[in-house]
């Protein structure tokens, strides 16, 4: 049972259905950054992006190659596990579905890998059928650096320490290999409607 | 520096036993928390806050006291639009009661036995966990050799650390001899350490604040991943 804080009404949003906030998560304006070290600055001539690890033929894309890929404009609430939420971001980029077309596999997960050191892991079900994306356009403009770019996934119904900025890569496993938050104490899944926080959730 | 923070945080209640303003905008409240588990230098907390019916509103706050500390210290920054931190600065009293989770975070932490030199850099509250990081030195009777480099808050406690050699880059008191402009490429080159000392370096403070000084540290030579760096605030980027 929590204790009341007596005098604390809150500050609720009238303009905001509270159906769209998970558990725990408040409406957020602005774009909060939150990265655990430098920010990478990669030129878009020395960037690609491949598609590795448990697969036939491993296969590696060029920024031009990418950008010619199908452009999808996906619109989508993002929430973070410091308790911020985003509603109606809008983005563009390539379906993870596009990229794993003719691939090959037998793995279930995968691990995205960026620019910096950092990785975190996914089930290929959480990534495929519409889920997630690469994108490099946020709300019109090319991604800033601070929030990903020149590139980084929009994984939106998890919450966001999973779409890794500055990703160079997924390597597909058949073993769920967990990545640097779900190492140190965040949740393997990360459901915001479940509230999958830390282990424990 | 590859800890392992296997932490598993549950809701604790915590009492208000001290509420002490720090400035017009930032109050220190001490927190007593039966079954506390203990944290790193550098971890934060989870504060959880109930309005009579049933909403509730969480925010995530950094630890200010060290690991010796027998008391839970947060140091707040009242934001004017806030939701939470306005409450807690502005109307919580001694004797309160509130959920707190914790402690939580891995990589943005430091112990005595990571030794040094270290490194802290800090914006406005981001002062708050690396004065937990620099109590603990102090608690633990350290002498690994740090610069801290801030404004503001807990001005008098650093004045009795006789080996502080303290950074003020906004404002500066009258008769002030120390540095007196903002972060810049030449500043961080001379306060140091140098890359090749290979420091342990956390920065922490406002978006725009952190990216300029983590930027030129990489640009100085300091290794990237010995750099972690914690931001807050919303980016000009709405």
């Amino acid at each position: 049972m929590s204790p009341i804080s007596r005098g604390f009404h809150g500050r609720r949003r009238p303009d905001v259905d509270p159906a769209r906030v998970p558990p725990g998560q408040y409406v957020e304006s602005g774009f909060p950054v939150l990265s655990y070290g430098p920010t990478p600055h990669r030129k878009l001539e020395d960037w690609s992006f491949t598609i590795g690890g448990e697969v036939g033929a491993e296969r590696t894309w060029t920024w031009e190659e990418i950008m010619a890929l199908p452009q999808e404009t996906p619109t989508v609430d993002i929430h973070c596990v410091t308790k911020w939420s985003k509603l109606d971001t809008s983005w563009m980029g390539v379906s993870v579905d596009v990229l794993l077309e003719g691939v090959e596999t037998e793995a279930e997960y995968l691990t995205a890998y960026s620019d910096g050191g950092y990785t975190t892991n996914l089930a290929l079900e959480d990534v495929t059928g519409g889920r997630a994306w690469l994108v490099h356009t946020y709300d019109g403009m090319p991604l800033a650096p601070e929030h990903g770019g020149p590139a980084r996934m929009l994984v939106p119904a998890l919450y966001f320490w999973k779409s890794a900025k500055w990703v160079r890569g997924l390597k597909l496993t058949r073993q769920d290999d967990p990545g640097f938050w779900e190492v140190n104490g965040y949740h393997n899944h990360g459901d915001p409607w479940r509230e999958q926080r830390y282990w424990n959730d | 520096m590859e800890r392992l923070t296997r932490f598993a945080p549950v809701w604790r209640v915590g009492t208000a036993r001290s509420v002490r303003p720090e400035n017009a905008h930032a109050s220190t409240i001490s927190f007593a928390i039966p079954g506390w588990p203990g944290h790193l230098a550098g971890q934060h907390v989870d504060v959880r806050l109930t309005a009579e019916d049933g909403y509730q509103a969480q925010r995530s706050y950094s630890i200010g006291s060290p690991p010796e500390s027998d008391e839970l210290m947060l140091t707040i920054e009242r934001l004017e639009d806030g939701e939470v931190s306005p409450y807690l600065v502005d109307e919580l009293r001694v004797g309160d009661d509130l959920d707190i989770r914790g402690p939580i975070g891995g990589p943005f932490t430091w112990a005595v036995e990571d030794g040094g030199p270290l490194l802290l850099i800090a914006g406005g509250s981001g002062l708050v966990p690396l004065m937990s990081m620099l109590r603990h030195r102090n608690a633990a009777g350290s002498d690994v050799p740090f610069r801290p480099l801030d404004d503001v808050i807990y001005r008098a406690e650093f004045e009795d650390m006789p080996d502080v050699r303290l950074t003020l880059t906004r404002e500066q008191p009258p008769g002030w001899e120390g540095w007196a402009r903002r972060v810049d490429r030449a500043m961080l080159a001379e306060l140091g350490p140098a890359p090749d000392e290979h420091p342990h370096v956390f920065v922490c403070g406002p978006t725009a604040f952190v990216e300029l000084v983590a930027d030129l540290l990489v640009a100085l030579g300091h290794d990237a991943a010995a750099i972690r760096t914690e931001r807050f605030g919303p980016t000009g980027t709405p």
